[in-house]
């Protein structure tokens, strides 16, 4: 049925939009939403004294684009994960089941709440910086064309891996353990501190992963060209970052479908029921 | 139509015309690990009938259900569900089926209408490939009492009005088949005869054939059309109510005074003690009272005697009371 599958779609762009609707007016929701996005534009304008090592350019200037690679990253993986475990346990994701094509209009509602919500993080951070900081985006359109494929990329290849774990998870209380590498991951991706002063073993493990390619590919887009002396190799390597980004996104695009229907074929009102039970012995 | 079966005889059942069955299981089976769950389930349900699925728990209900919404896969069997076998069901079977889940804390953020509106669109492609369509929203907040609360969030709703909700949501697409496990489990007395009333609309106008599971047998006495009960993994009883208590041998409870004096007595055969009574006493006779068994009395009944490893024996001796 391809008119079911295209309505489908469209209902999850609606539904999509709609819990963006939720979210943004919802105050809890918007403070533990802006309270992070918030803390790390203070910290960018706490580093504006300071300069990059060997240079005059402002370390704040610097930072901010890398914070920018870093929330394509945690938005789609954390927020992603986090829906999809906290989902299953309530029940949401049953009721898609129980809908003709839902978890299809489940799955694209989810893309479009969680990519909205990172435009929306991005925007919040972007903004205020274009006003505090001097040397961001002087490139015209070529920078904003750069920062538009690596945003796209990143999403593309940082959402199917939120679906991957969450999907793996089935309990939202574990998503510490998915935290703390993430956290890891950050710490050695060169968004606050640069990859290439850590030890060589380091260095490679971060290339590895999308979080400093994103950093990467955002300093590319956002900062003058002559920052790419401080960079690894001393250049803002573009097709790497194109290469690294796009094998995760394939990656993460071939496992996702196949992890989420085997997710999706084990739900039933009495595993939604069994959860609720341990949730609840939990909370008394 | 309505036979009490032995739990392993799939043959000797009567079963309604084809054309006309919504839901047939024969045999069904399921295993989890070296654990039997279902031994051999068979029932069978006609395009608009209520059909109550009755146990205690852990009888293999909610398997059962789940295997039939297509949920579980089952170990052994044959089972067609609107004419399809629900392991390979396919979008267009599920726009079909309507189930209720239990609720717990989910579409929290969502507004009632908003959110019945949005589930309806998923429905309306399958509009023209047998399924009937969505409901309009605002008549469906409105046949389940909610209209008031429309543009509530779903969060903010009390437990009976969330499970009213819930009953939308599996209704929301016009379902040929509801499966209702346990609808009115917190619902006020009023609540509950508002959804009763429902059930009566959805099986009456909209033909809608439906499959109730309850510990409430005073309600399943009331909406179910025929009566299954589900023991130890299989079907030890299948008829209505009415049939249920008169075949199994329970007996009435036969009320009246006679010269102000009350009195009460206890027999199998009713109809002739009351006989016999009038003819001894005729007019000094008042306030006469006869109750016949209620299902409950019944379902208690018989589950005791499965229980007691005696349920193939009892069931015989139905069996032999029918013919």
């Amino acid at each position: 049925m391809r008119s079911g599958k295209a309505n489908a779609m469209r209902a999850g762009w609606s539904r999509g939009i709609i819990e963006l609707r939720h979210m943004l007016s919802t105050p809890q929701d918007l403070w533990t939403f802006f309270f992070f996005t918030a803390i790390l534009l203070a910290v960018t304008i706490f580093m504006r004294g300071s300069t990059v090592e060997g240079t005059s350019f402002s370390l704040g200037s610097m930072t901010l684009p890398s914070i920018l690679g870093m929330s394509i990253a945690s938005g789609g993986l954390t927020n992603l994960t986090q829906m999809l475990t906290v989902e299953r346990e309530d029940g949401t994701l049953l009721r898609a089941k129980a809908v003709p094509d839902g978890m299809l209009g489940y799955l694209v509602g989810k893309v479009v709440l969680v990519s909205g919500l990172t435009l929306v993080n991005i925007a919040a951070l972007l903004i205020p910086g274009l006003f505090l900081f001097s040397g961001i985006a002087t490139g015209g359109v070529g920078s904003w064309l750069t920062f538009a494929w690596v945003l796209a990329l990143g999403l593309a290849a940082c959402l199917p891996l939120g679906a991957i774990l969450g999907s793996m998870f089935s309990n939202p209380r574990m998503m510490g353990l998915i935290m703390f590498p993430i956290m890891g991951a950050v710490g050695i991706s060169g968004i606050f501190y640069p990859t290439s002063a850590l030890p060589e073993w380091l260095q490679g493990i971060a290339q590895v992963l999308p979080i400093y390619w994103l950093g990467l590919g955002m300093r590319s887009a956002l900062l003058p060209d002559g920052l790419s002396a401080v960079e690894i190799g001393h250049s803002w390597r573009h097709l790497e970052t194109l290469g690294v980004l796009g094998l995760w996104a394939a990656f993460g695009l071939t496992v996702a479908p196949i992890v989420l229907r085997r997710m999706a074929r084990r739900e039933s009102g009495s595993s939604v029921a069994a959860r609720r039970e341990k949730a609840m012995q939990r909370v008394t | 139509m309505t036979v009490i079966e032995e739990p392993d005889s799939a043959t000797r059942r009567i079963r309604p015309p084809e054309d006309d069955t919504v839901l047939d299981v024969r045999d069904l089976q399921m295993r989890y690990g070296s654990t039997d769950v279902l031994t051999g389930v068979t029932f069978a349900a006609r395009r608009g009938e209520v059909l109550g699925l009755l146990g205690p728990n852990g009888a293999g209900k909610t398997t059962t259900i789940e295997i039939l919404e297509g949920f579980r896969m089952r170990s052994a069997g044959e089972v067609s569900v609107l004419g399809i076998d629900p392991a390979q069901g396919d979008e267009a079977w599920r726009a079909r089926l309507g189930v209720v889940l239990q609720s717990w804390r989910d579409h929290g953020k969502w507004r009632v209408r908003e959110l019945l509106a949005h589930l309806g669109t998923y429905y309306t492609p399958y509009a023209t490939g047998g399924a009937r369509g969505p409901w309009d929203p605002d008549e469906l907040v409105s046949a389940v009492g909610l209209t008031e609360h429309a543009h509530k969030r779903v969060g903010r709703l009390s437990g009976g009005q969330r499970r009213r909700l819930d009953v939308a949501i599996g209704i929301v697409g016009r379902p040929e088949l509801l499966f209702l496990d346990e609808p009115t489990v917190g619902f006020d007395p009023e609540a509950r005869r508002e959804f009763h009333d429902l059930v009566h609309r959805l099986s009456d106008d909209e033909d809608t054939t439906i499959l109730l599971t309850t510990h409430d047998l005073d309600e399943a006495e009331k909406l179910a059309d025929r009566i299954v009960i589900l023991a130890g993994g299989a079907i030890i009883a299948d008829g209505s109510a009415d049939e249920l208590s008169r075949r199994m041998s329970t007996e009435a409870e036969i009320k009246w005074t006679r010269d102000g004096q009350r009195f009460v007595h206890s027999t199998l055969d009713s109809t002739k003690f009351v006989h016999d009574l009038f003819r001894q006493y005729g007019e000094a006779i008042g306030d006469l009272e006869v109750r016949r068994a209620s299902l409950e009395d019944t379902y208690v009944a018989m589950v005791r005697e499965h229980e007691a490893g005696r349920g193939t024996a009892a069931v015989r001796k139905f069996e032999g009371a029918t013919r």
